[in-house]
């Protein structure tokens, strides 16, 4: 890459007891969270993130393989075997196979990410991830010259996860990326979040955390990844190509066609909050406008 | 055994339903403030209580059909359903205009803009002249049979806040299309009731246009 991402958060606060190690010692280099507030030289970062609870975090998820309510990952993800977890890299790859989660995880560099995470229903919250850059393990494994798309797949096991023996949905749950979203220094492989590992209800053990884009482009339970020259299938898009399109980036100014995106409802905020306007591609536009240039972003929502 | 739920039915009061619901909704907007309807209430909360309402205009709907099939008979609650149901519907709606929108011009534009809105105002604004008539008053005064016209538009609202239902989720999920099944079934029973009229039944719906027939208190809602 040629250049990593500035971690612009300080540490203005910390939190001892809530420092935590992770159980595979992911986070000794960035194991500190607490109120982090982020200073930036962007406009739209001027604000303090402050991140939601880890309670509001592992309570109210989208994990449709587990159910379709917000409230049925937290009671059926227990259910999920992540040790032990391999995956498999392929495609237009200089180093395919299959390697287990703990081999990729003890070659790359956990830090921790302040994140704002804006969901495709107009819900938002700030999650502390910890993880390591798409790119470098992209780099690790080597990307060959004619890959342009990044395609990902979430476990199938329908015996752990209950609503995959349901036939709604097109299992297993996939997701895709251009190259150059990958390769950009905000993506990011998470393993964890408030310096624990990854929650089972949140995608463990590993998943994708794209921030400028809706929740549903960052896949969870990550069994596979696979290089390839042609824009991958995205089970979203599959399922309802005019309301979700393979972008699927952040923008107030493109509605979904049923619901308002301009505002947000911030979690956490109690019965009486207001929504709060949402940012363009969700506060990162310094970061990744220029990955779009020249893009029709209504004909490419 | 239906003799003997009858029996015990009927010293139930109707009002009772009234009370349960009103302490129901209550009890609703007190868990969302202290955190028991999960990290986002004001969702929780509407869906809580439109969900409420599609199911009691269910119950409602579905007091005939139980009473030509099973001879149960709880038509004396029909209409302290109905109101019920309404007393939901409007906190749904007070829920969203006042907790979740809160910006006129934003509420007109959803009106317009948003079907799944649209479908639910048009819907509601079905279920206002239903309510307001559900009174001995109101039946005396129009007429059993015009009255029975009017309210047969509680299978229209009923359509409605079950499509509604469906185009809100983010995809065809089983639950609301369950409702919008049972809602359409529950219309399907009706006509056909309605086009092969049967003779010497207890059930009055199906039989509106065959002349005068008593509507007691008990059948006016």
């Amino acid at each position: 890459m040629a250049h990593r991402w500035q971690n612009n958060l300080v540490r203005n606060d910390i939190t001892p007891e809530a420092v935590w190690l992770n159980r595979r010692a992911f986070v000794a280099s960035a194991g500190v969270v607490g109120g982090l507030g982020l200073i930036g030289a962007g406009r739209a970062r001027a604000e303090t993130l402050e991140p939601n609870s880890f309670e509001d975090i592992t309570s109210y998820n989208n994990f449709y393989e587990f159910g379709f309510d917000k409230g049925d990952p937290v009671k059926y993800a227990g259910a999920l075997t992540t040790e032990p977890w391999r995956i498999e890299i392929d495609g237009l790859v200089e180093r395919p196979g299959s390697y287990a989660l703990d081999e990729i995880v003890s070659a790359m560099t956990i830090e921790e990410r302040i994140y704002r995470f804006r969901c495709v229903e107009a819900w938002s919250m700030v999650v502390p991830w910890n993880g390591f850059e798409l790119a470098d393990l992209l780099t690790w494994a080597g990307v060959k010259p004619g890959a342009k798309y990044v395609a990902f797949e979430t476990l199938y096991r329908p015996k752990e996860m209950p609503a995959q023996r349901g036939g709604s949905i097109d299992w297993p749950y996939r997701e895709g990326l251009r190259l150059d979203e990958a390769m950009h220094p905000l993506t990011l492989m998470a393993t964890g979040l408030y310096g624990k590992p990854m929650p089972k209800q949140n995608g463990a053990p590993i998943r994708l955390v794209v921030p400028w884009k809706y929740g549903f482009k960052s896949i969870k339970s990550i069994v596979k990844i696979t290089l390839t020259d042609k824009q991958p299938e995205t089970t979203w898009n599959m399922l309802q190509p005019q309301e979700y399109g393979f972008y699927a980036n952040v923008n107030p100014q493109v509605d979904h066609p049923r619901w308002s995106q301009a505002r947000e409802r911030v979690i956490g905020g109690g019965l009486f909050s207001a929504k709060k306007p949402t940012l363009m591609f969700n506060g990162y536009e310094d970061e990744v406008a220029g990955l779009y240039d020249g893009m029709d972003l209504e004909t490419f929502y | 055994m239906v003799a003997v739920l009858n029996r015990w039915v009927r010293h139930v009061p109707p009002w009772t339903l009234y009370l349960a619901g009103l302490a129901h909704i209550v009890w609703l907007f007190w868990l969302g403030e202290t955190g028991g309807l999960g990290p986002e209430p004001i969702n929780a909360l509407e869906r809580a209580l439109g969900e409420t309402g599609l199911k009691l205009i269910i119950v409602g709907l579905a007091i005939t059909p139980v009473m030509k099939v099973a001879r149960i008979n709880l038509i004396r609650f029909r209409r302290a359903i109905g109101l019920t149901a309404f007393l939901y519907i409007s906190v749904h709606l007070l829920v969203w205009l006042l907790l979740d929108v809160f910006l006129l011009s934003e509420i007109w534009a959803d009106i317009v803009k948003r079907p799944y809105i649209t479908v639910g105002m048009a819907g509601f604004a079905l279920l206002v002249p239903l309510a307001v008539t559900s009174n001995d008053w109101s039946v005396r005064r129009m007429g059993a049979a015009a009255w029975k016209r009017l309210h047969r538009l509680t299978y229209a609202a009923a359509v409605l806040g079950a499509v509604h239902n469906v185009m809100l989720a983010k995809t065809w999920a089983a639950e609301p299309l369950t409702y919008l099944a049972v809602m359409i079934a529950l219309l399907v029973l009706r006509l056909r009731w309605r086009t092969k009229p049967r003779s010497g039944n207890a059930g009055g719906m199906g039989r509106a246009r065959q002349g005068p027939e008593p509507v007691g208190k008990g059948m006016s809602a």
